[in-house]
């Protein structure tokens, strides 16, 4: 953490960036000592929307508390709660069928892109540009109503259940979902030339806020924050998970550390997590999705368990601490962006308000999943 | 036609008809243009294609409660919205919309525009320093570095433009437009004057009317991801009202302008029917455009700004006035 902003009259002032700011994109509130419009010191004031999610988690049963998972990061639900189904079940020693994994990986796939697709929109609204966000959304829609009729929701998916799903996908979901990957394509082909290659887009971002691998390390930072700064880390990758090792995907990596470097290497994770559904739903095992005798009360033996997960934030960490009960004793909840926007205070020091401000978008915050 | 009383009251009160019918039916025409551009539909529920909207949002503007923020410079708070859309409104009194239809033909009539719209930046001056608001300090502080940045190659460009007519005088500017599309100040070939360099000129003088609008792309005066609003941050009610107003009657004059003195006016490109009929359609067309790059183009940085006029149009500019000035010593 920084030092706490000093007030030097008639030299500085302080600007309260936040807690409700457009630049922040929900409850995140910045302190900034400015010299005209420079930042000289800035303090990420968090925990507006602290909602005790370990705590909670403490306080529930496993099947209870696991709908708050998919509530703490309102853009990229499954990733949450696939690291919340895969720890649990590694902890009870609950067998997944085949078919629920593969399914699962698809899911949290086309969140993902759903996930990219609004931080992008949203990334680029920041940099004044209002336009792409519609067609982003557009796109997004279409994942959207794709997971709702499987998953009967819109954004804070319970999809996953310990074991399995909740409902199997059919037909219709798969051949929607092999149309969406042309349509995907093409319209990743179309942002690149509407927004990648403008002039006054390339001109505010390359060499805005340049992260070295140092300061990355640092902190902890992971996602596109860690691989646009030359950090070869994915936990897809480095620590698989799931069915993740059968498919064949990449990481894209960029070495340049600003924000044109972060911004690439999401789109790029984009088109990567198609190349995984596509070979997800030509793999794709019939048979069921759920193990024959489930649980009905899930109670894991004393002992210490971690999962790690690749959200769409970047390293989602989860660590419990059973005594053998049916509550937990201690959840811990390691939530990526709240690494990665503590890179923030350090960073902006001695960069423009408007340069900062498009720096923090890069870093694609969601506040909630920040507090908890 | 005589400057009685009578006339000028006529003629200011039609320039406020025109220019709050523009500047009202504009954001309909924005938000339509928007729809369009981002695929969504736009107004469209009150009235035919949401033709009531700008009326209703009217009156709902009227209806609210002016708030003046605590410690506000009450006299400068309320003065500024109203520096912001007079000058606007007067403006519209000299210009000519054909050889006949034109309020007040002044004989310095470039000359009286400019100077109106100088005042515009102080009206945001007065906006932002009054409301006791950081960000609205921040943001009149950009818009008057960038206001008088672009100023100058503007007014650089008009100077070029003057000294090819010989005169001040708005009509007598179109006037020496006259004959079809080769002889706008546009072309390079414009006869008796083979100036290369007048499409540059056109488009330094497009850049400086988005400048001086406060428009996309170089709109940081009102910068909403970085300064919420910008100097009319703590405006509500009529006051936000008059601002909102004020900018799309500014857009509307500086592309009268731009008509006037580079595309030739009220004349037709070959020479058939000139008339208010192609001025009108001239400046839609330029105001098309606008509506357009704002909704295309992300917004430029405050450096990357002040460098395009300091470094890029003020030079370009200036050697325009030269080679245009060797040019009228040749020929």
């Amino acid at each position: 953490m920084s030092v706490p902003v000093r007030i030097q009259p008639d030299e500085t002032f302080v600007l309260n960036v936040g807690p409700q700011h457009p630049a922040t994109h929900g409850v995140l509130r910045v302190k900034m000592e400015m010299d005209g419009e420079y930042i000289v010191d800035a303090e990420t004031v968090i925990g507006y929307i602290h909602r005790m999610h370990e705590k909670m988690g403490e306080l529930k049963t496993y099947p209870q508390f696991y709908m708050n998972l998919s509530r703490m990061d309102y853009l990229g639900a499954m990733g949450y709660s696939h690291g919340h189904v895969l720890l649990v079940e590694k902890a009870a020693g609950i067998e997944v069928p085949e078919r629920a994994e593969y399914i699962r990986a698809i899911t949290v796939e086309l969140n993902r892109i759903s996930s990219h697709l609004f931080w992008f929109g949203a990334f680029v609204m920041d940099l004044g540009g209002f336009s792409p966000l519609m067609y982003a959304l557009q796109d997004r829609e279409h994942i959207l109503d794709m997971l709702e009729r499987i998953t009967g929701s819109r954004l804070t998916y319970s999809y996953y259940r310990f074991g399995g799903l909740y409902n199997d996908i059919d037909d219709e979901f798969i051949e929607s979902a092999r149309r969406f990957i042309p349509r995907m394509r093409k319209s990743l082909k179309k942002y690149d030339r509407l927004v990648t290659g403008n002039i006054i887009f390339q001109k505010r971002l390359i060499g805005n806020a340049v992260l070295t691998q140092e300061t990355c390390r640092k902190y902890g930072a992971s996602s596109a924050v860690a691989r646009g700064s030359g950090i070869n880390y994915d936990v897809r990758k480095n620590e698989p998970y799931s069915v993740y090792p059968e498919f064949d995907f990449d990481v894209p990596v960029y070495n340049e550390g600003d924000s044109l470097a972060r911004y690439k290497v999401r789109m790029a994770e984009i088109e990567q997590s198609l190349r995984i559904i596509e070979q997800g739903l030509d793999k794709l095992p019939g048979g069921p999705i759920m193990p024959k005798k489930a649980p009905k009360i899930i109670k894991p033996p004393a002992g210490d368990y971690y999962q790690a997960v690749e959200t769409a934030r970047g390293n989602f960490g989860i660590r419990l601490v059973s005594d053998g009960g049916k509550n937990p004793y201690r959840l811990k909840l390691r939530s990526p962006t709240y690494s990665n926007m503590h890179l923030f205070d350090e960073t902006c020091k001695g960069m423009l308000i408007m340069d900062a401000l498009a720096f923090m978008g890069s870093l694609d915050l969601v506040i909630p999943e920040i507090d908890r | 036609m005589e400057l009685t009383l009578l006339n000028v009251i006529i003629a200011v009160v039609i320039a406020i008809g025109f220019a709050a019918l523009n500047a009202a039916y504009l954001v309909w025409a924005e938000r339509r243009g928007a729809g369009r551009i981002q695929r969504r539909p736009g107004p469209n529920i009150n009235g035919p294609l949401g033709l009531l909207q700008p009326p209703l949002d009217g009156i709902k503007l009227m209806a609210k409660q002016l708030i003046i923020p605590g410690g506000a410079d009450k006299a400068l708070f309320i003065a500024a919205p109203v520096l912001a859309m007079a000058p606007a409104i007067v403006s519209f009194v000299t210009i000519p919309f054909s050889d006949t239809i034109v309020a007040h033909n002044l004989n310095v009539g470039v000359l009286a525009i400019f100077a109106f719209a100088s005042l515009g930046g102080i009206s945001l001056l007065f906006a932002g320093w009054s409301s006791r608001n950081k960000y609205a300090v921040m943001s009149s502080i950009r818009a008057v570095s960038q206001a008088i940045a672009y100023e100058i190659p503007m007014l650089v460009t008009v100077i070029t433009v003057v000294m090819i007519a010989g005169t001040m005088n708005l009509a007598d500017l179109v006037g020496a437009q006259k004959g079809g599309i080769w002889n706008w100040n546009l072309f390079p070939f414009k006869s008796g004057l083979f100036n290369p360099l007048m499409l540059m000129s056109f488009l330094i003088f497009f850049i400086c009317t988005l400048a001086e609008t406060n428009r996309a792309p170089f709109d940081l005066g009102e910068a909403e991801s970085e300064l919420v609003a910008g100097f009319h941050t703590e405006y509500g009610s009529m006051g936000f009202g008059l601002f909102f107003m004020g900018e799309y009657a500014n857009i509307v004059i500086g592309s009268c302008l731009t008509t006037i003195l580079f595309l030739g006016g009220w004349d037709c490109p070959f020479g058939l029917f000139p008339g208010v009929w192609w001025f009108i359609f001239k400046i839609y067309v330029l105001i098309a455009t606008v509506i357009w790059i704002r909704w295309t183009f992300p917004r430029t940085t405050i450096y990357g700004l002040l460098n395009l006029s300091w470094k890029i149009l003020i030079p370009l500019s200036l050697f325009n006035l030269l080679v245009t000035a060797g040019l009228l010593k040749v020929f």
